[in-house]
């Protein structure tokens, strides 16, 4: 499943997720960016090599005395602790996305924002909130800032703000300096998945009341 | 390269036991004596890995596994230490990390990674789930098919290039290398993560990029 994507994600993104320290929201965004993106997965490839090299020429602690049986005996008792694999299934969101969904795009548990906009926050560790956003065609996500990183990745249509216009795969990564009012795509509902690690800041006296019953 | 793999797959009937192997009970010592070449810290360098987890994937070969095990566990032990496991819980994942080695050899893919990456990503995965208690979303899966294998070549040219880039760390200055290491064993947040980026690994992406095109070919 790839598609031309013009926005990626960033060096720090890429190397903090092969770290493993990300919070679980952002990684599920890098997760389902990198399935439909080859260029990203080729480049996190590159940062996982540098985790091996530093693993490989660094330090090493002696193992206990019986630990090469013990793990002849974890392995003859089938123990196994690496979960399958996501594998693609040719729905409308990637397969981690879908494990966290529960399925794909018609097994969301939408809730109305109003204006047609919807919600639905999927359930990750409390570092981050990660959610997806249904905005028909058209429309503009109210105005807004941010206090800390917003990753937001489109999964069907397309939005643009003042700035860009991000399409199926694409990614935007916004911070602090960002003011912004995306407006979905005229011909199409926009559908985006979007991690943020503190809340958004809206500029306008509606939404900021809304916020604290919305969980925005 | 190559004469460190035969060596091992043909010096089964073994003459000593390894080098530390003490811990290896009497009635397997015969399967898991291991040539001192392997085994030995200088000798080391040379070894080719992918070629010997190959071994473990294709021959379900034991002696293999117990090579990896002496090279490896250690390396995945002292990763998950640096990163705040305790001594008991790092025994345990390196060994679940071993395991898992044995038990998924058939995924790993010397075209887009050398042993020592797959291997940390297997650890690093690991370390998540016993130390942060929280899920991993992992990319979709992409496999080479039962009719297509990877390319001798490119694997060779990726074993190569991951080599440059231990070189290339290696020489980086003390500082960088220091906030390098702080970013993936201890706990630099994202944005601090971003000083630590701008290594060179244009060629290595590259490498990757190319087998990973290979391969989305082989899967139409």
């Amino acid at each position: 499943m790839t598609v031309t994507i013009k926005h990626h994600l960033s060096d720090a993104l890429l190397m903090a997720y092969s770290a493993g320290t990300l919070p679980e929201a952002f990684s599920l965004t890098v997760a389902t960016h990198i399935s439909m993106c080859d260029e990203c997965r080729a480049r996190l490839g590159a940062y996982d090599t540098v985790g091996g090299v530093l693993m490989d020429e660094g330090e090493f602690a002696e193992m206990s005395a019986d630990s090469f049986e013990a793990t002849l005996a974890r392995i003859d008792t089938g123990h196994s602790v690496a979960p399958p694999k996501p594998v693609a299934n040719g729905g409308i969101f990637p397969a981690p996305l879908q494990d966290y969904v529960g399925g794909d795009l018609d097994a969301v548990n939408w809730r109305p924002l109003g204006m047609g906009v919807k919600q639905a926050i999927l359930e990750t560790d409390s570092d981050a909130t990660a959610r997806l956003l249904f905005i028909p065609a058209g429309v503009a996500v109210p105005d807004h800032g941010h206090a800390g990183t917003e990753l937001t990745l489109v999964l069907k249509g397309a939005f643009s703000d003042d700035h860009d216009r991000f399409a199926r795969g694409d990614v935007e990564i916004a911070n602090e300096s960002v003011d912004h009012a995306p407006v979905a795509d005229i011909g199409e509902d926009c559908i985006c998945l979007a991690a943020t690690d503190a809340r958004l800041r809206f500029n306008s006296w509606l939404p900021r009341i809304a916020q604290p019953f919305l969980r925005i | 390269m190559f004469s460190d793999a035969e060596a091992i797959e043909q010096d089964k009937t073994g003459v000593q036991p390894p080098p530390g192997g003490s811990h290896v009970r009497p009635d397997r010592t015969v399967n898991f004596s291991v040539d001192r070449s392997i085994m030995s810290p200088r000798g080391e360098k040379d070894v080719d890995w992918a070629q010997i987890i190959a071994l473990v994937r294709d021959k379900r070969d034991k002696q293999a596994f117990h090579a990896l095990f002496v090279h490896f566990a250690p390396r995945v032990k002292a990763f998950l230490l640096r990163s705040g496991a305790d001594a008991s819980l790092a025994e345990e994942c390196a060994q679940d990390v071993m395991a898992t080695l044995w038990q998924k050899a058939h995924l790993f893919d010397p075209s887009r990674a050398s042993a020592a990456t797959w291997i940390f990503t297997i650890a690093r995965n690991r370390k998540i789930d016993a130390l942060r208690k929280i899920r991993r979303p992992e990319p979709e899966d992409l496999t080479w098919g039962p009719e297509a294998e990877p390319d001798q070549a490119d694997a060779l040219s990726l074993q190569q290039e991951s080599e440059k880039l231990g070189e290339a760390i290696s020489g980086l200055p003390e500082k960088q290398k220091e906030l390098i290491e702080k970013a993936y064993f201890g706990n630099l947040s994202h944005s601090e993560i971003a000083e630590a980026t701008g290594l060179p690994l244009g060629t290595i992406k590259s490498r990757i990029r190319l087998a990973l095109d290979r391969l989305r070919h082989a899967m139409k």
